[in-house]
């Protein structure tokens, strides 16, 4: 089959690779009918995530249709199912995704002994990511092998287009979990930074939950027009302050709840030294991220309110200002 | 064909039978080498700045050859990494600073003077160079104040923002009164 595969920095390449085929009873094969692109493959593609090697399937907000069932799916699926796959490879049966916690599964990430190593403790498998999260093989090809499929799957019915379901892949549940945590009530004005895929989603699900106020940040005049478009008052911080304009929209207070869709990417700007410094942290490695985006948060974000991360940060940031975050009620 | 990244492979997982071409330009690996090249040059005048000088007969000027070598490995690892760009337009920067260098040790009296003249030459061919792959890498976004495409219309909510805030406002009164009563 073809597929897109990572071949090092900034170098993806469509190759031709062999099919997959069950391992497991409770795999499944799907031949994929749609496949995202994330602001988290961006990161993989400037390599800046460790983990990945050269052979590695890109790939992880997939959906299609179930060609072939494992023994063990169970009755679960089966074939001719039209399926989203999460980009988290859950089991269903241990401790933490009973509680809920699918992200942080504890059996599905094959290569948990590198994992535990660098993070403390492994994460879930994840496809199309790097092998500090199972170095799975992705979507971004004609097939796809969905390990511990009988959990891992969200069945969805025929009739609805392609691009009104794959945002349940990835985007949509991370935008919502992003502000489930912040415990909204209906008082609070939530500030979100970054209106790529996942800032809109945190956006619009801070409204559902009933935010009084959601600001979005941005520079990018198009995305900031579609948060405008969701009822958000928007900040450009290319020709705004931040900070200042956070104040005034809160009477001085700063925002309750604060959600970083941006990650260790965020933008560089000479007007903005302390990005410049990351960036250059960055390239000969003393730093893994540019935590601009943290730092704003925690020193504009009210005492007592939440921080909420789901932007990717691959490993170490410098300068946070802990003080802050400590006095503030962190 | 053999693809090394076969062998580390997890059994069972698909292994590459023919890889397509990259996506790497020819302006990339022209960057890639540059960058390369700036980092050997930058620790040569950095490490053994004395060789330099008595090769152009410009002893002395060892300390601003050091100098030149912490900026050809400045530019060198930008060049190599995802803000090429800047790297490779410092480099050409950097290479109009050794022609004025290499200009001013041009006098009638060094007794070196061909070898000065050889190192302009070779500091011109590789400034085209640098400017070549420069203008090659420049950053592929629209200009600033480019006509962009807005999206008034995508509130993402069917019928509308005001619509979903009251119906959250209704579920949201709903659950609460379900947990006191
Ligand atoms: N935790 C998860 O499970 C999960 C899932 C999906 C994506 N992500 C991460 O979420 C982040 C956002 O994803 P995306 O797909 O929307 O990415 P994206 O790259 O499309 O969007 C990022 C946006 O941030 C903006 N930005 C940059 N610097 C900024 C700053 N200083 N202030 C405000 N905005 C700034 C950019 O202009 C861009 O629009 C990424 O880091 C991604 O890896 C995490
Ligand atoms: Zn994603
Ligand atoms: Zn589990």
């Amino acid at each position: 089959m073809k597929a897109l595969v990572w071949h090092g920095k900034e170098d993806i390449r469509c190759d031709t690779v062999t099919d997959p085929e069950i391992q497991d009873p409770r795999d499944a094969i799907i031949k994929v009918t749609s496949c995202a692109i994330c602001g988290s493959d961006l990161h993989l593609f400037h390599n800046y995530i460790p983990g990945m090697m050269p052979g590695d399937i890109m790939g992880h907000e997939t959906m299609g249709e179930v060609v072939e069932v494992g023994a063990g799916v169970d009755g679960k699926l089966k074939k001719g199912d039209r399926i989203v796959v999460p980009f988290t490879i859950i089991c269903g049966e241990c401790e933490q995704c009973k509680r809920g916690n699918f992200s942080v599964c504890e059996t599905t990430n094959r290569k948990r002994h590198l994992a535990d190593k660098v993070f403390g403790h492994a994460t879930a498998g994840l496809f199309g990511y790097t092998h500090l999260t199972g170095g799975y093989p992705g979507g971004q090809a004609e097939y796809l092998r969905v390990p511990f499929a009988d959990a891992t799957h969200i069945k969805v019915p025929a009739g609805i287009p392609d691009e009104q379901l794959l945002f349940l892949s990835d985007i949509f549940p991370t935008g919502w979990q992003a502000a489930v945590q912040c415990d909204i009530v209906p008082t609070d004005t939530v500030a979100i930074w970054g209106c790529g895929p996942v800032g809109q989603m945190a956006i619009r699900s801070a409204m559902l939950l009933g935010a009084n106020q959601v600001v979005a940040i941005d520079c990018l005049p198009e995305r900031l027009s579609m948060a405008e478009a969701a009822g958000a008052t928007t900040i450009n911080f290319e020709t705004e302050s931040v900070l200042e304009r956070l104040k005034e929209l809160t009477d001085g207070k700063g925002p309750e709840k604060c959600i970083d869709c941006v990650g260790m990417e965020a933008h560089v700007m000479a007007s903005l030294p302390d990005t410049v410094l990351d960036r250059a942290k960055q390239m000969v490695m003393l730093e893994s991220d540019r935590p601009h985006v943290l730092r704003e948060m925690i020193y504009v974000c009210r005492p007592g309110g939440i921080i909420s991360v789901p932007g990717v940060y691959s490993g170490f940031s410098d300068m946070l200002p802990m003080g802050a975050f400590m006095n503030k009620g962190g | 064909m053999f693809h090394f990244s076969n062998i580390v492979r997890s059994k069972g997982d698909p292994t590459i039978v023919e890889s397509g071409p990259s996506l790497k330009r020819p302006q990339d690996q022209l960057a890639r080498a540059l960058g390369w090249f700036s980092l050997g040059l930058g620790v040569v005048e950095l490490l053994a700045p004395r060789r330099v000088t008595e090769t152009l007969g410009m002893e002395g000027s060892e300390t601003l050859v050091r100098a030149f070598g912490v900026r050809e490995i400045v530019a060198g690892i930008m060049s190599l990494s995802v803000e090429k760009n800047a790297g490779l337009w410092a480099r050409v920067g950097g290479d109009g600073l050794d022609a004025a260098a290499l200009l001013s040790g041009l006098t009638s009296d060094n007794p070196k003077k061909g070898n000065i003249a050889l190192a302009l030459l070779m500091v011109g061919g590789i400034a085209m160079l640098d400017y070549r792959a420069a203008q090659d890498t420049k950053p592929r976004r629209p200009p600033r104040d480019a006509k962009r495409k807005l999206y008034p219309g995508r509130s993402g909510f069917p019928k509308g923002v005001k619509a979903a805030k009251d119906r959250a406002k209704d579920m949201i009164q709903h659950a609460t009164a379900g947990v006191t009563s």
